[in-house]
Formats: structure tokens, C-alpha cells, sequence
């Protein structure tokens, strides 16, 4: 079944793009695969609706008593699927609120690291001489570090709030994106296509957009998503830490530290965000690893 | 090679010299006057002057930066805020704490992984391989303190077996340290095997592709032998390097787990010194931190020139 899809496939993706174009290959998940896309699929959508399904505002303190069980009820109010926490708010809402945070501000601070990484890689890439040379030992500079040091002498100097996260976060890792670009950028420099391309007199800009950029795409788009699982494990490891989001906010590394205290008199209340986190980057590392496991070993390497 | 290797070792300084520049110019370049911060509103402005000179506060910032750096170099790592107490006698017995637990998690993770990496690179496709490659991808993709909760779940609430906390101290018995050290340590562990198992497979899976391997096998020799004679000996360069590295990654899962556990450590320290914003403090935790991971960083590097004949002779 899946070879006579295929072959439609080859011969209308042949006729209708640039005689010479290569048949485009299509992407086929494995069953893990699949269950990681469903479950970040289901987390980005939470991020962008979850206030309104939520049943609270991540605010509300309107539980009877804090650290409640799941499925506990407050009179008038309604259950509490996952219990209160240990200020006596919802624990569903304030996971449900905390999406839009951590995933959509990581999300940001990636898309951010992208677009400064692959400019300023591609840039050293074809560019080459001076600006490869002082962009690669900032970049070293930078990569020389633990990332949660940084992070924290950041936040020590400008104070913890949402831009500064993002901007710390997106500089951090633009400069993995960089190194990644870079070596991406400079293998198709020296491709007989970019040579051919070049002895017709394209522009600069033409062979990066026509030539370089979608050549690197895939590679690219692999990366971003190790990149997001980075992004949200530095982003949560602050919160954790107490220096990333700031209350009221909900934010899923900040609640596991707020309530860790109840852990001890037996509250399950940490669990849920920590599952949270955890479901989202292995999701994300299972559509990751399927990908890579059919390009070949090759992009694996490069990207570790 | 030895060249190679000074080139790299000289790096490593200079990289070390702009770790401190950008420490110093993060914390020195905050918003607010020092001596307003310390002295509080009430200092009449001839404290504040007198505050002023006796830092060095008046000097511009690139002499107050070469103060700083000779002071570092020297030894004396300034007084906190907090208290006024020598930062060196702070840090002194949180250094030994922290380097104590380090040490503890190298020696259990190193002959794990490696152990873990051969068996996984041994069965390629296997059961074994395969819970082994799922199990570390689980265990790298979720956050360190992820972990910390469940180890707190299941062993201090649960089973009651060892305290949820880690405050050691020096009137522990034996017993007593053991346990208490029990959790951050095995936390730890699992952080850093996990990417050290995986490392090490990619390591030998990479070398089982080269010809002289294929050459092995068209021999007839066995899968096992071939693996512990012919491709073991092969990656151990790049296993050492695995090794500093994830050593270097402890830097960061410190932090984390000296927080969760409340472990007497350096991260705690820094920590602390951030809620506080007791900016001498972070700086100097900052500098042993950021500079031991880049010695770490020197020592992969150097290991894995000196392990490899093609960067040992380059063309």
C-alpha cells in the first residue's frame, strides 16, 4: 500500500518543481514518533487555550484545605482533578495556566536562539575571514560556560523577569544554534550545486535562500526541537531555583519547588507539574530520535 | 602534539580570561550604587566617599576590574555582604563538600556507564540496547529535579528508607553521612550515567564502522572479542572525553541537587548569595564554578588529542 503512494508521490513531486529536483522523501513516523507529536501537540494547544478550559484562574485561592488529594471536592466550587497545592490553589488549572508559560516561553526563546543562530552561522559560513573568526570565539566564549551559571549571574544583574528570561535563554543557546548552522552552512558552501550556482552569476542572497537554507532546514528543524527541550529544562531549572518566573505566575518548574515542602507529609501535589515537564521533553526527544534514527546516523553526530 | 596541546591549554586561559571579564562586568555593571546598597539610606555622603575609596568604588571600571582580578589570582575573594565574613573562610568548607560529593558520583558513574555503554554497543538492537537507549533518553530529556522528586517520593515518604534532606555536618556518624548522602548522590548518578552511557555506546557503535573492524569480522573473530580487543582500545580516547565532559556537566546538576537535598555545598552557597544579592559572593562562586568546568572542558579536549594518532600527528 505505502508503495504505490510513493510512487504517485516521486512522479507528480518530479513534473511539478525544477525538472532536476530530487524526489522529495517523505517523512514516516514510528508508532513512538507519533505518540511524541500527539503529545506536544496536545501541550501547544493547552499553551494557547488552556486559561479558558481551565476550570480556576491560576490565582484563585478557593480550595478548602491546601495539599488536597486528587479528585478532592470544595463545596460550591467544584473537584479538584489533581488536588490544591500548598496555598490552597488548583493544582489542573495552575498546570493548565503554566503551559502558556513554560511551553510558549521557551518556545519563544528558541524561535529567538534560531533566528540569531542560523543569521549569524550562515553569515560566518558563507561570509567566512574576519566575521567567522570573531563570531566563532565569542561563541566559544559563551559555550565555555555552564549554561545554568550564566543563567543565574543574569539574573543577578538584571533581575528575574519574563524578557530577561527569554533574551538569557535565547542568547545561551543561539550559540549551539551557531556551531550548528555553521558547519551545516559550510558543507553545502562546497557542494557542486552552490559552485554551479555561483558560476551563473547568482547573488549572494539567492544562494542562501534558494540553496543553503533549504538544504539546512532539515537538520535545522531536528535541532530545534533538542534545542526546545533545552530551552525548557534551563527555563524550568530556574524557576526551580526560584530566579525564573516570577509568582503569580504559574510555571510548572516553579511549582514542583513551591510545594516540594508538602512531599513530606505525603502530598502528591509536586508530581503533577514534574510529569508535566517530563512528558512535554520526552515527547519532544521521541519525534527528535525517530527522525534522526531515518536520516541516517550522520545528523546525530553533529548535533550532540 | 605537545603543541597541540599547549595551543589548547592557552585557549583555555584566555577563555578563562574572558570568563572573568564577563563575571565581573555581569555583576559590577548592576543598576544601583554598591555603597548605597551596603551602607543603606541613612549613610551621610562622607561614609558613602570613605565606603567609595576604601573599595576602590571611585576608581574607574577597568581599574576596579584589574583590583578585582589580582585579588582573585591572590587568593582573597573579597568579605560578604552578609555578616562581613572573609568570602575564603565561607567557602572553604562548602568547597570541600561539594568536591566530596563530585568525587562520590565519578566513582559510581564512570564504571557504570562504561560497563552500561559496552553492553548497550555489544547487542546493538537487543532488548538490552533497547530499554538501555530508551531508558537514558527518559532520563536526559526530563529535568534533574524531576528525578530528586520521584528519589524523595519513593525512598524518604514512601519507604521511609533515607532523610528527604542532606544536611551534613561534622558530627555525623558513618551511618549517619552515608544516608544522608545517599539521595543527592544517586540522583546524580543517574543524571550523569544516563548521558555517559549513551556516549560511550555512540563511541564504539562509531569505531565498529571502520574498516579494520569489517576486516575483524570478515576474519570470523567473535562480536565480544572484537568489541573488547579490537574497538574498546580504539574509543577509549573519546570515552575519557565522555568522562571529563559529563564531569563538567556535574557543575551544572549540583546546583539543582544541592538545592533540592539543602546539601552544605558551594551551589547552596551561590544560591543563597543570589536570593541575597550578595554580589562578591556569586562572583567568586561564579569564578570557581565557570572555572572548573572550563579546566574540565581543557582536560576532554587534551585527552582526546593525545588518544587520537590523526590530531596527535596532524597533516
Amino acid at each position: 500500500m505505502s508503495d504505490t503512494t510513493q510512487i504517485d508521490d516521486v512522479d507528480t513531486t518530479i513534473y511539478d518543481e525544477l525538472p532536476d529536483a530530487p524526489p522529495k522523501k517523505k517523512l514516516k513516523l514510528s508508532w513512538t514518533g507519533k505518540l511524541g507529536v500527539a503529545i506536544v501537540a496536545f501541550w501547544v494547544l493547552m499553551a494557547i487555550v488552556g486559561p479558558w478550559i481551565a476550570p480556576f484562574h491560576e490565582a484563585d485561592i478557593i480550595a478548602d484545605d491546601s495539599n488536597m488529594g486528587p479528585f478532592s471536592v470544595t463545596e460550591g466550587e467544584g473537584t479538584h482533578w489533581l488536588g490544591s497545592d500548598y496555598l490552597e490553589r488548583d493544582v489542573l488549572s495552575r498546570i493548565l495556566w503554566g503551559a502558556r508559560m513554560t511551553v510558549g516561553i521557551s518556545f519563544i526563546a528558541t524561535l529567538l536562539a534560531y533566528l540569531i543562530g542560523v543569521t549569524a552561522g550562515i553569515a560566518a559560513a558563507v561570509k567566512g575571514g574576519w566575521i567567522d573568526m570573531s563570531f566563532s570565539r565569542v561563541n566559544d566564549a559563551i559555550l565555555s560556560l555552564p549554561t545554568i551559571m550564566l543563567g543565574l549571574l543574569v539574573v543577578v544583574a538584571l533581575g528575574s523577569s519574563i524578557p530577561v528570561l527569554i533574551g538569557t535563554a535565547a542568547i545561551i543557546y543561539a550559540s549551539s544554534v551557531f556551531r550548528i548552522a555553521r558547519a551545516l552552512g559550510q558543507d553545502i558552501m562546497v557542494m557542486d550545486y552552490v559552485e554551479s550556482a555561483q558560476a551563473r552569476g547568482e547573488s549572494i542572497w539567492w544562494i542562501i535562500f534558494r540553496e543553503v537554507l533549504p538544504n539546512a532546514a532539515m537538520p535545522l528543524a531536528t535541532d530545534f526541537g533538542l534545542r526546545l527541550v533545552f530551552v525548557v529544562l534551563f527555563i524550568s531549572s530556574l524557576s526551580f531555583l526560584g530566579l525564573g518566573i516570577q509568582p503569580p505566575h504559574a510555571d510548572w518548574g516553579s511549582m514542583v519547588r513551591q510545594n516540594l515542602e508538602g512531599m513530606q507529609y505525603g502530598a502528591l501535589t509536586p508530581i503533577w507539574p514534574a510529569l508535566a515537564i517530563a512528558s512535554f521533553t520526552i515527547a519532544i526527544n521521541l519525534i527528535v530520535d525517530d527522525i534522526s534514527a531515518k536520516s541516517g546516523g550522520d545528523l546525530a553526530k553533529k548535533m550532540i | 602534539m605537545l603543541r597541540m596541546v599547549i595551543q589548547r591549554i592557552l585557549i583555555g586561559i584566555v577563555t578563562l580570561w574572558v570568563v572573568s571579564v564577563l563575571v565581573f562586568i555581569m555583576t559590577a555593571a548592576l543598576p544601583g550604587d554598591v555603597a548605597q546598597i551596603v551602607l543603606g539610606q541613612s549613610a551621610t555622603p562622607e561614609s558613602l566617599a570613605a565606603y567609595r575609596a576604601e573599595r576602590g568604588l571611585d576608581q574607574s571600571l577597568f581599574f576596579q576590574y584589574f583590583g578585582w582580578l589580582r585579588d582573585m589570582l591572590s587568593g582573597d575573594l573579597g568579605t560578604s555582604k552578609a555578616g562581613g565574613a572573609s568570602i575564603s573562610s565561607l567557602i572553604g568548607n562548602r568547597l570541600a563538600n561539594t568536591m566530596q560529593m563530585a568525587a562520590l558520583v565519578a566513582v559510581i558513574s564512570v564504571p557504570i556507564s562504561v560497563g552500561l555503554g559496552l553492553m548497550a554497543a555489544m547487542y546493538p538492537g537487543t532488548w538490552i540496547d533497547r530499554s538501555l537507549t530508551f531508558g537514558t533518553l527518559t532520563l536526559i530529556s526530563v529535568p534533574e529535579f524531576f528525578i530528586a522528586t520521584f528519589m524523595v517520593l519513593i525512598f524518604a515518604v514512601n519507604l521511609g528508607w533515607l532523610p528527604s534532606v542532606a544536611r551534613v555536618s561534622d558530627t555525623d556518624t558513618a551511618l549517619e553521612w552515608i544516608q544522608k548522602m545517599a539521595m543527592p548522590v544517586i540522583v546524580l548518578t543517574i543524571v550523569v550515567a544516563a548521558q555517559m552511557i549513551r556516549m560511550t555506546r555512540a563511541g564504539i557503535l562509531n569505531v565498529m564502522n571502520s574498516p579494520y573492524i569489517e576486516m575483524a569480522i570478515l576474519k570470523g573473530v567473535k562480536r565480544k572479542r572484537i568489541i573488547l580487543r579490537h574497538a574498546f582500545f580504539n574509543t577509549i580516547g573519546p570515552i575519557v572525553n565522555v568522562i571529563a565532559l559529563n564531569l563538567a556537566y556535574l557543575v551544572s546538576g549540583v546546583v539543582i541537587v544541592e538545592t533540592i537535598f539543602a546539601y552544605p555545598g558551594l551551589a547552596k552557597l551561590m544560591i543563597d548569595g543570589v536570593q541575597t544579592r550578595d554580589l562578591p559572593l556569586v562572583q567568586a562562586c561564579g569564578m570557581i564554578f565557570c572555572g572548573t568546568y572550563v579546566v574540565l572542558i581543557i582536560l576532554a579536549d587534551v585527552a582526546a588529542i593525545l588518544a587520537n594518532p590523526r590530531l596527535r600527528n596532524p597533516k
